[in-house]
C-alpha cells in the first residue's frame, strides 16, 4: 500500500539501469526509439489529464450534496434509474447519494492534497536541501540527521501520529503529509546542490564576485529543479495513497468531505448488499496512482540521457 | 569489523533518541490540553487537573522530557487510560500477532519476487518482462486498504473460501498477509530484475561465462550472490513500511495486532498507549535496520576489511 512509501522513491529514481548497448544503433532506430518514448510519455499522461479535468470540472457538472438523504434510492446498483428519473452510473450509497458525484468530489480532494503537499514538501525540501548542501558543516549535519530520524519512522506511522494530534481536516492532512514527505526532496536537492557547487560555471560565477544569494538563485537552485520534478511525480502517487489511507482510518478528511478513502471505509459495511460503494472510489484511486507512477517512470527515462540509446 | 558495528550501534541509539524526541514534541504541541481532550467534553475541572497531575503534565516541559526519556529507558509507559492496565502488557500481547503477520508477508514477498524478478531479467524486453513490470507497478499502486477489502469481497463473501476477520487458524492469515505482501512484491521484483541486469554486465560474469560454466551456476553462484546487498537493504527498509502497513491491514481484517491497538488507542485518546505503540513499532524498525547493517558484514567481505 502506501507502505511502499518512503524508500521506494529512491530506488525507482535511480536503480533502474540501462545496460550498455551492444554497438551503435542505426540513426533511424534511435529516432524511432526516441519517438516511442515521447508517445509513451504522452499516453500515460492521458489518464492524469482526465483525472485533473474530472477533479476540476466534474463536481460542477454532477452536483454532490453531502447532507442530502434520499432513502428511496438507497444502495442502488450501477446504472439504476433513480426516482427522479436520473441514472446513477456508479450506483448510490447507503443514504442514496450518487456514487459518481462522490467519486468526482473525491478526485478534487485527492488532486488538491496531492498537488499542495508535493508543492509544500518540495519547497521545504528545496530550502533545507540546498542550504545543507551549500553551507555544509554543522547545518548540513543537523538537517540530514533530522532527515535520518524522520526516516526511522515507518512513514505512515508518523503521519498517523501527527494527523491524530491535529484532527481531521483537509488543511491538516496537507500539513501532516508535507511534514512527513519533505525528506526525499531534501536529500535530492542536497545531492544536486553538492554536485552543482563544484561545477566550473559556479566556480566561475563565484570568482567573478557573485554573492551567495545570487549564486543560489541563478546557479544552484536551477540545477536542482529537474531531479526534484522527477521525484515529485513519484511522490504525488504516494501522497494520494497516504491521504486516502488516513481518511480510511478516519484521520484524514472530515465527514462532509468525501475523500476516496473515507467512502471506501463506509462501503466496507455494505459489502454484501452493495459492492460498488467500496469498489468504485478504490478503482479510481488505483487507476490514478498507477498512471502517475507509470508517467513518472517514463518521465525519468525521458529526462535521463543515459536511457537514450547509445 | 568491531568499530563498524559499534558505530552502527551508536547511530541506532542516536536515531532512537531522536524518534523519542519527535514523539514527545508531537504529542505536546496539541492545540489545547491533552488531559481535557482525553476526558472529553463532560469532564469537570478537578478531573482534568487530577489527570494532568497523574500524567505529569503539570510539570515544566524540560522536567517532563527527562521523565519521559527515563520512563522509556525503563520501558515504564504507565497505565493505559482506556484499558486501565499497564501499557506494556497490552502491547506485549499484541506484538506477536503483528510479527506473525509481518513475517508471513515478508516470506511471501521474497518467495514471489525472486523468481519473478529473475524471470523478467532473463527474458528482458519480452512480453514476459512487460507482464512482470505491470504486476509490480500494480503492486505498488493499489492501496492496501482497498486491496484488502476487494480480497474480502471476492474470497470471503463471494467464494466463501477464506474468513474475512479473526486470527485463529492459518486460514485467517492468508488474506491479510497477501494484502501486506503485494506492495513489497512490487518493489522487490523491480529491484531483483534491475540488480540482476546490472551484475550481468560485470567482468566477472563474462569471465565465468567465458570459462564455460553452465548458465545456471553463473546465475546462482556469481550473479545472484552479488545482487543480494541492494535487495537485503531494501527488504530491510521495506520491513519498516511493512510494519506501518500493518496498521492499515490489521484495521481492515480485524487482526489483533499492535497496529489496530494503535488506531483504537488514538480514537480513545489514550496518549500513553499511542506513545508506547508508536515507539514500539519505530524501535522495531530501527532494530531491523541495525540487523541489516550487521548482515552486510557477512554478505560483503569488503566491509569487513574496512
Amino acid at each position: 500500500m502506501m507502505t511502499s512509501t518512503a524508500s521506494n522513491t529512491a530506488e525507482s529514481a535511480g536503480l533502474e539501469t540501462s545496460p550498455p548497448t551492444q554497438g551503435a544503433l542505426a540513426t533511424g532506430a534511435r529516432k524511432r526509439r526516441g519517438h516511442n518514448r515521447e508517445l509513451r510519455l504522452f499516453l500515460w499522461s492521458l489518464p492524469i489529464i482526465v483525472f485533473v479535468l474530472a477533479a476540476i470540472v466534474g463536481p460542477m457538472v454532477v452536483e454532490y450534496d453531502p447532507v442530502k438523504v434520499r432513502t428511496g434510492d438507497r444502495l442502488k446498483p450501477p446504472g439504476a434509474i433513480l426516482r427522479d428519473g436520473s441514472r446513477a452510473w456508479l450506483g448510490t450509497d447507503q443514504v442514496g447519494r450518487d456514487m459518481l458525484a462522490q467519486v468526482l468530489q473525491g478526485a478534487r480532494i485527492s488532486l488538491l492534497v496531492g498537488a499542495a503537499t508535493v508543492l509544500f514538501a518540495g519547497l521545504i525540501g528545496l530550502v533545507m536541501g540546498t542550504l545543507a548542501g551549500f553551507y555544509g558543516g554543522f547545518l548540513d549535519a543537523l538537517l540530514m540527521r533530522l532527515a535520518d530520524i524522520q526516516l526511522a519512522f515507518p512513514s505512515i506511522l508518523l503521519a498517523i501520529m501527527i494527523a491524530a494530534v491535529l484532527g481531521p481536516s483537509v488543511a491538516n492532512v496537507i500539513i501532516t503529509l508535507s511534514l512527513t514527505r519533505w525528506v526525499t526532496f531534501g536529500r535530492v536537492a542536497r545531492a544536486a546542490t553538492l554536485s552543482a557547487k563544484e561545477r566550473d560555471y559556479v566556480i566561475a560565477a563565484r570568482s567573478m564576485g557573485a554573492g551567495t544569494p545570487r549564486l543560489l538563485r541563478w546557479h544552484i537552485v536551477p540545477s536542482t529543479i529537474a531531479p526534484l520534478i522527477v521525484i515529485a511525480t513519484v511522490e504525488v502517487g504516494l501522497v494520494i495513497i497516504a491521504e486516502a489511507s488516513l481518511s480510511f482510518l478516519g484521520l484524514g478528511t472530515p465527514p462532509d468531505q468525501p475523500s476516496w478513502g473515507q467512502t471506501v471505509a463506509h462501503g466496507r459495511d455494505y459489502l454484501n448488499r452493495a459492492w460498488w460503494i467500496a469498489t468504485m472510489p478504490g478503482l479510481a484511486l488505483s487507476i490514478v496512482v498507477l498512471s502517475v507512477g507509470a508517467f513518472g517512470d517514463r518521465l525519468r527515462d525521458y529526462l535521463d540521457p543515459r536511457m537514450r540509446g547509445a | 569489523m568491531t568499530p563498524y558495528l559499534l558505530r552502527r550501534f551508536a547511530y541506532a541509539i542516536f536515531v532512537l533518541w531522536g524518534a523519542l524526541t519527535i514523539i514527545f514534541v508531537t504529542i505536546r504541541i496539541v492545540p489545547g490540553d491533552p488531559a481535557s481532550m482525553m476526558l472529553g467534553a463532560g469532564a469537570t475541572e478537578e478531573d482534568v487537573a487530577a489527570l494532568r497531575h497523574r500524567l505529569g503534565l503539570d510539570e515544566p516541559l524540560p522536567v517532563q522530557y527527562v521523565q519521559f526519556l527515563g520512563d522509556a529507558i525503563r520501558l515504564d509507559f504507565g497505565n493505559s487510560l482506556w484499558l486501565n492496565r499497564p501499557v506494556l502488557s497490552s502491547i506485549g500481547e499484541r506484538i506477536t500477532a503483528t510479527a506473525r503477520l509481518a513475517v508471513t508477508a515478508m516470506a511471501i514477498a521474497l518467495l514471489v519476487s525472486f523468481p519473478l524478478g529473475i524471470l523478467a531479467a532473463l527474458k528482458k524486453r519480452t512480453f514476459i518482462d512487460g507482464l512482470v513490470s505491470v504486476v509490480s507497478l500494480l503492486g505498488q499502486s493499489v492501496p492496501s486498504f482497498w486491496l484488502g477489502i476487494m480480497l474480502i469481497l471476492v474470497f470471503a463473501r463471494q467464494l466463501r473460501l477464506l474468513p474475512s476477520a479473526g486470527s485463529d487458524t492459518w486460514k485467517h492469515l492468508v488474506l491479510p498477509s497477501v494484502t501486506l505482501a503485494l506492495p513489497l512484491i512490487g518493489v522487490l521484483t523491480r529491484l531483483v530484475r534491475s540488480g540482476l541486469l546490472e551484475v550481468m554486465y560485470e567482468d566477472y560474469i563474462r569471465t565465468a561465462r567465458a570459462k564455460g560454466l553452465d548458465p545456471r551456476s553463473v546465475l546462482v553462484r556469481h550473479a545472484l550472490r552479488n545482487m543480494l546487498i541492494p535487495v537485503v537493504t531494501v527488504a530491510g527498509l521495506q520491513l519498516g513500511n511493512l510494519l506501518g502497513g500493518t496498521v492499515i491491514v490489521e484495521t481492515v481484517f480485524g487482526w489483533p495486532g499492535i497496529g489496530r491497538l494503535l488506531v483504537d488507542a488514538i480514537f480513545n485518546r489514550d496518549y500513553p498507549l499511542v506513545q508506547a505503540a508508536i515507539l514500539c513499532i519505530t524501535a522495531t524498525f530501527i532494530t531491523i535496520n541495525l540487523i541489516v547493517d550487521i548482515s552486510y558484514v557477512y554478505l560483503d567481505p569488503r566491509i569487513r576489511l574496512q
